[in-house]
């Protein structure tokens, strides 16, 4: 590494920013394809017979996966070094993993672009190990071994940083989580042929993934910007963080329960599923009370003053999306009605955004302005022209969630509710919906329209940069 | 449930986190009662000849064991208020002790219940028996470890009134697990 940027205490933090460039154009995708399965909605034969729905909504929620996978793996290589103060074991190894999983993730979206999903099977030789098939563990085997290798190598690296250097409590909440979105991931890999029994193992990478492990990266990536802005005791962080992965392992991991619910599982779940997962809202409550008593009480004036606001954003619409709209579902008496409909899919979009997706932006935020050698923030326009993106995204976003929540329950009523013999069957239900997919497809484009404002605010940062040439060194 | 016998500073006892976290607990429990209660209502009758199968004299014994064990760490506390880590640790350890009486007599009533096929699929009375007792039987043996630290890290140093927040968390804990079971007790084996 050459890099010499005054702006980061350890020069290896600096293979981060190719994991959040790269993050950033497949969230783009992931957008896009997002649009066309809006507009797929509303005129069932666009884009026939090039990209049919299901394989947009494939693409749509792998790149989701992907992108995400490939922010976590930024912030900590990020993040690590900075806690563990110390340059991180192996740059280069970052750099390498960086291009492989890059390439085999480049080159499976592709294959589910261009060859019909059988032929991808047979292409890939599924059957010598099957696991494809599965909603978002659809990716090819080799494409998941690769997901493995890469993980590994990623471990190691953060792992042996984390040895060698200091343990604070933050890196090692990552680590817990982030080793065990590795070890979750090996469930993919066994693909029963009982259908029960498959889902099983299934949930078990999706929700422990998401209402598990997940969680505790996040929390520490909340907790160590929150330490960067605010400039609040690491004690106190450490304690709230405590409360936070305590709550979140106890709800998430029984929670699980609620996604045996009706699958051939004992009546049981229906119980400890709707309990548990009644209080799966408080540990996204205590993230709320944390970011905002953190910038309450903070030290100091941080200039950047978009990443606070993602800072507060996240756990905001993370309480609503995966809390709030999480536990309307979650009871088994109302799951009997709502399981599968518009409303998982309302939960889906706003869990994923505010808990996920602006949590990664969090983190770029704040680290990006200093990977790129312009200091502690962006300058005062490209900061306005992030906090445009922000409310433009986030707005869009919670229209988007209003909106299919409104769809979920007028299918319900229509599909479900409705006496046997008068209730409608999906697709006249859907045609029933038209008007509130049309306002959906507008505010998928207001979501795409606040992505690009995000997107040139590091445009402006850029030119910012080469204004102050002293500052940078290029790499 | 207070932890001294003596005047207390008008200070929160514990770690403020600990009383978040059973806070947090305490959630997950009325949500369970709630629904235990509820079901009640609505069924009645099974109910009442379900809980007809429970020994309610095998659930005095536990409430007493756990409440002794209580008594035993709240002492455990005074001492440690008095400069006195080590009668703590065996005072812990008596806690320790009478606190396994209950997980013997529990063990046994498990097992009296699977012998008899009263299983957690056997009706809805026994679903949420066994959800309730077998959720707050985890706790018990999560309390009892978190005692069992204590009676080491008291034996080993001599804790003083400015350094016992860490033992009067754990204490803390302890006594939540007690008063679940005070609520749990005459809702599952008495009420009818």
């Amino acid at each position: 590494m050459n890099v010499a940027n005054p702006h980061l205490k350890f020069a290896s933090q600096a293979v981060a920013k190719p994991y959040f460039v790269f993050a950033l154009i497949l969230f783009l995708g992931q957008v896009l394809f997002g649009l066309i399965m809006g507009l797929q909605y509303v005129i069932g034969d666009f884009l026939f017979p090039a990209i049919p729905f299901n394989v947009a909504r494939m693409v749509h929620t792998n790149l989701l996966i992907v992108w995400l996978l490939f922010g976590f793996m930024g912030a900590a290589y990020y993040l690590v070094p900075e806690e563990a103060d110390r340059e991180l074991h192996s740059p280069r190894l970052a750099i390498l993993l960086f291009w492989v999983f890059a390439a085999a993730g480049v080159l499976t979206i592709l294959g589910y672009l261009l060859v019909p999903y059988a032929g991808l099977a047979r292409l890939t030789h599924n059957e010598l190990l099957p696991t494809m098939g599965r909603e978002f563990l659809e990716q090819p085997t080799i494409t998941k071994l690769g997901i493995v290798v890469v993980c590994l190598g990623f471990l190691y690296n953060i792992g042996m940083t984390l040895l060698k250097g200091r343990k604070t409590t933050v890196s090692m909440v990552m680590m817990t989580g982030l080793i065990g979105l590795a070890v979750f991931f090996l469930f993919s890999f066994y693909n029963p042929g009982n259908l029960a029994r498959d889902k099983f193992y299934w949930w078990w990478v999706v929700h422990l993934w998401v209402e598990g492990v997940w969680e505790l990266i996040m929390g520490s990536m909340l907790a160590f910007v929150l330490i960067k802005i605010t400039g609040v005791d690491r004690e106190v962080v450490e304690k709230w963080l405590y409360v936070i992965i305590a709550m979140a392992l106890i709800t998430g991991i029984i929670g699980t329960g609620h996604h045996f619910f009706w699958i051939g599982a004992p009546e049981v779940w229906l119980w400890v599923g709707s309990i548990f997962s009644a209080l799966e809202p408080l540990p996204f409550l205590a993230m709320v009370m944390f970011a905002f008593s953190m910038v309450k009480n903070r030290r100091r004036q941080h200039p950047n003053r978009a990443a606070t606001l993602w800072a507060k954003g996240t756990t905001v619409t993370a309480f609503f999306g995966a809390g709030v709209w999480g536990f309307l579902h979650t009871l088994a008496p109302v799951n009997y009605y709502t399981h599968g409909t518009q409303l998982t899919a309302a939960h889906g979009h706003l869990a994923f955004y505010g808990a996920y997706a602006m949590i990664v932006m969090t983190l770029i935020s704040y680290a990006m302005p200093r990977l790129r050698g312009l200091g502690e923030a962006a300058d005062e326009r490209s900061q306005t022209l992030e906090v445009w993106g922000f409310w433009l995204m986030t707005l869009s976003m919670v229209m988007i969630t209003l909106l299919l929540t409104a769809a979920g329950v007028v299918q319900v009523l229509l599909q479900r509710w409705a006496e046997d013999g008068s209730a409608l069957p999906f697709m006249s239900t859907t045609d029933q919906l038209r008007g509130l997919f049309w306002a959906r497809l507008v505010s998928g484009v207001g979501f795409l329209a606040g992505l690009l404002c995000y997107l040139l605010s590091f445009r402006q940062r850029g030119r910012a940069a080469l204004r102050a040439p002293a500052r940078v060194v290029p790499s | 449930m207070s932890t001294s016998l003596e005047p207390m500073p008008r200070q929160l006892p514990g770690d403020l986190a600990m009383w978040l976290f059973i806070l947090a607990e305490l959630s997950v429990f009325a949500i369970l009662i709630l629904a235990f209660a509820v079901t009640r209502q609505l069924k009645p009758q099974l109910f009442a000849t379900s809980r007809a199968l429970l020994d309610s004299s095998t659930g005095l014994a536990m409430t007493l064991s756990l409440l002794s064990a209580g008594l035993l760490a709240a002492l455990a506390q005074v001492q440690v208020r008095k400069h006195r880590s080590r009668r703590a640790a065996v005072l812990l350890l008596a806690a320790l002790l009478v606190a396994s009486v209950y997980v013997a007599l529990k063990l046994g009533e498990y097992r009296h219940l699977l012998g008899a096929g009263l299983g957690i699929e056997h009706n809805t009375f026994f679903t949420l028996y066994w959800i309730l007792t077998g959720f707050h039987f985890l706790h018990v043996l999560l309390g009892m470890l978190i005692l069992a630290w204590l009676a080491q890290m008291a034996w080993r140093r001599s804790l003083g009134p400015g350094t016992c927040s860490g033992f009067e968390s754990g204490v803390l804990y302890w006594h939540m697990v007690d008063l679940v079971w005070v609520l749990l007790f005459p809702l599952v084996y008495l009420l009818g």
